[in-house]
């Protein structure tokens, strides 16, 4: 059971994953996500699904070294099992034809962005990308991504790929020049956070797709709460996928942080043993 | 399968019932106490949350526990309880010294012996309806403890019996989610000869009885002895399956099953719509107990954190407030307080509960209701603004409501906080099955004594169904939909009734 069929190292500390699990595959939609686990001690932590394949039965997930878990996840190899993997969880993306699409992907974001961009190409819309990250190594996906994108624009804070600066100068570049009648964003809280910003100026609809920290994933512990309009809402029944004009981003922020003592002791006893 | 009235008056007059009868008379049963279950002491046993509270009795303790009971020609205990125990029956093989047997009475109609004796609340159900309690207002026989000695006994014993089950029949049937309420469907329907598969969303069998009630009440090997027993009987369990999400009910129909029992509990944690919810340190029951009995959160080996306070603060009078505030004890809590709204003769949790969690050191903040959270350092909760309350007249519960005083408001430190208020139901089945009658409460409508929805092959139990019970209350659904499942498909599918 879910085993680890393809391992392919984008970076340093990113790793696309592609496992066997038939039924996801099939019920998958894009924006949809998964909750893993590794070992018999593991952590539950949730990962959007990046893509799948129904006729090999695999689903390919793209993780980024942080903690204990993650790096757990990162260190398996081809032929490995990963112990437990549930899903597809969460809503769907709500795909229509609007026209233009700019979807703006930073890091590992552009992971669970490419099914989205698939999809929006394929419901018939333009659609842009941005891809942002910190440097060229670390810009990820970027044939895939253009395989189902108009345009696609590369942004690096060094300017060693693409052009230099940030993901909200490439989105300024396109609104001045062209209609944009809907923003997807995936990408860091803080990076969210201001893609939000830019396109609430020009009053732009945009979702934004949330990783929150999850315990079930399925509505049952609230771990994954965010305020959306004033109200709160689960990141994982309701979302991932929300209003990113309504998000409070600040309070997101502060509670992905919630754990930081707690999983810098995690590491510090995981590297001892 | 269980017996009728008739079946338990004629077992009464056994030549062994009538021997045992005589051999005490009615006043030297009446004289004897109530045993006393023995518990680890408080300080010890908060030192770990997989300490069970309370201990074993001996063989004497059970025989002589046994003889208090009458044997009586009407049982009135039996009709407190949900599923239909035969008690006397039981009972009086304890007296006898024949524990296995015991055992296999309970097995007749409880999937679940030993977590029942553990966590069902006896004193309203069987206990309350004791000869003892109704006619001489003393102590109850104590039925629960004498349950869980029998299944303790087999267990430990190493001897398992596997009850009878029917001939396959060939006919599969699903239910979603593998707590109480779902556990104890599929032994009656594997009984009768169904091909069950349970399919769980988490990753360990067990629902409730895994991720909510903490090991210093039910330890999970017990769960799993029990789990094990369903599964020699050819239950089979898939987990990590979300029924309604990696396949929907449309593809298990195309895969065979002719009926589901839906058992998928409560899955929404309540909250109150205060402000400062949302900071860190503040956690609902459902995710605090999660972190730590499923994840294992208080073992250091663990990848799961959980954040540990000096001050906690649990909100709510439940049992489920009750685990919360007593594993905050457990987690190393200097204070762990519960804050409720009422006074304690309000509070739902079980009086069993409220006693170990005050002997625990645990203080109880009554007629009091949190208004406010304030954040300190790193948007962690630091203090919650406290406001005192007042009973008036009695609300739609029955009980007196609570008022708020105003300006009577006063702040605590906390900086761990555990939201106990209660759960609504699970939505991903009301919401992925289309013709499913959903009452306003998101629970699934059910005909009330057939458990059976507006869709025919759809049945439902439990929390789904009720919005919020006990185990035995859950365990009870289970027993009842599958009779008349069972019932339905035999005239839907013309099978061949077989008794066992």
């Amino acid at each position: 059971m879910n085993k680890i069929v393809e391992k392919e190292h984008f970076s340093e500390r990113v790793v696309k994953i592609v496992v066997e699990a038939p039924l996801i595959a099939k019920s998958r939609k894009p924006g949809n996500f998964v909750i893993v686990r590794v070992g018999e001690q593991g952590e539950r932590i949730p990962l959007t699904i990046a893509g799948a394949d129904i006729q090999k039965g695999t689903i390919s997930l793209v993780v980024q070294k942080m903690g204990v878990s993650t790096t757990k996840l990162c260190d398996l190899e081809v032929g490995d099992c990963i112990t437990d993997l549930v899903g597809p969880l969460g809503q769907p993306t709500e795909i229509h034809q609007v026209g233009t699409v700019l979807a703006c992907g930073g890091g590992v974001g552009v992971a669970p962005l490419l099914p989205i961009v698939e999809a929006y190409k394929k419901a018939g819309n333009r659609v842009v990308t941005i891809l942002a990250a910190r440097s060229k190594e670390l810009v990820i996906l970027e044939d895939e991504v253009r395989k189902w994108s108009d345009e696609v624009i590369v942004m690096t804070d060094d300017g060693s790929y693409g052009k230099k600066g940030l993901i909200t100068e490439g989105m300024e570049e396109v609104i001045r020049r062209e209609k944009v009648d809907e923003c997807v964003t995936i990408g860091p809280a803080i990076m969210m956070k201001f893609c939000a910003l830019t396109t609430k100026k020009h009053a732009i609809p945009t979702v934004a797709s949330l990783n929150a920290i999850m315990v079930d994933g399925t509505g049952m512990c609230g771990a994954c709460r965010v305020t959306v309009g004033g109200k709160t809402r689960f990141t994982c029944v309701d979302g991932p996928e929300f209003d990113a004009h309504k998000i409070d981003f600040d309070e997101m922020m502060a509670r992905l942080a919630g754990y930081k003592p707690e999983e810098q002791e995690k590491m510090e006893h995981f590297l001892q043993q | 399968m269980e017996r009728s009235d008739e079946q338990i008056k004629k077992e009464r007059k056994q030549p062994w019932r009538v021997e045992l009868q005589k051999k005490n008379k009615a006043k030297d049963r009446m004289a004897i106490q109530r045993v006393v279950m023995p518990e680890v002491e408080p300080e010890e046993r908060i030192k770990s949350q997989r300490i069970e509270v309370n201990s074993q009795l001996t063989k004497e303790q059970v025989m002589q526990e046994a003889t208090r009971c009458m044997d009586c020609v009407n049982p009135t205990c039996m009709e407190g309880c949900p599923v239909s125990i035969n008690i006397p029956g039981f009972i009086k093989r304890i007296e006898r010294g024949e524990f296995q047997e015991a055992a296999s009475v309970l097995k007749e109609t409880s999937a679940l012996p030993a977590v029942c004796g553990r966590v069902c609340p006896q004193e309203k159900q069987c206990e309350a309806k004791c000869f003892y309690v109704e006619k001489l207002n003393r102590p109850a026989v104590a039925i629960g403890y004498l349950e869980r000695f029998a299944a303790d006994y087999e267990r430990e014993s190493g001897t398992i019996s596997v009850p009878v089950v029917a001939e396959a029949n060939g006919v599969k049937v699903a239910v979603v989610g593998s707590g109480p309420s779902g556990l104890s469907f599929a032994g009656d329907m594997i009984k009768l000869g169904y091909e069950v598969t349970v399919f769980e969303a988490l990753h360990e069998i067990g629902g409730v009885l895994k991720y909510g009630i903490p090991e210093f009440r039910l330890p999970n090997a017990v769960v799993d002895v029990e789990i094990e027993n369903l599964r020699m009987m050819g239950v089979k369990f898939v987990a990590n399956f979300i029924v309604g999400q990696t396949a929907s009910l449309d593809d298990l129909k195309e895969a065979g099953f002719k009926a589901f029992y839906v058992a998928s509990g409560a899955g929404l944690p309540r909250f109150m719509n205060i402000p400062g919810e949302n900071l860190n340190g503040i956690f609902s029951s459902n995710e605090y107990l999660t972190r730590v009995n499923l994840m294992g959160a208080d073992n250091v080996d663990s990848d799961t954190p959980v954040l540990r306070g000096k001050n906690v603060v649990v909100v709510g009078g439940g049992n489920t407030a009750m685990d919360s505030v007593r594993t905050a004890k457990r987690l190393g809590a200097e204070r762990a307080m519960i804050v409720y709204r009422r006074s304690k003769e309000e509070m739902p949790a079980r009086k069993e509960e409220v006693h170990h969690a005050l002997q625990e050191g645990v203080e109880f903040l009554t007629l009091s209701n949190p208004v406010e959270y304030i954040a300190g350092e790193n948007g962690r909760v630091s203090q919650v603004k406290i406001q005192k309350m007042e009973l008036g007249e009695p609300d739609a519960s029955g009980r007196r409501r609570p008022v708020p005083i105003e300006g009577s408001e006063y702040l605590i430190d906390a900086s761990v906080v555990v939201v106990a208020v209660g759960v609504s139901p699970n939505p991903l089945i009301p919401n992925t099955v289309k013709g499913l009658n959903v009452s306003k409460w998101g629970t699934i409508e059910v005909e009330q004594d057939k458990m059976q929805s507006s869709i025919p092959e759809l049945f439902a139990g439990g929390d789904i169904v009720r919005g919020g019970a006990t185990v035995i209350l859950a365990m009870g659904d289970g027993r009842k939909a599958a009779a008349n499942m069972d019932n339905y498909l035999k005239k839907k599918h013309q099978i061949q009734a077989r008794g066992v």
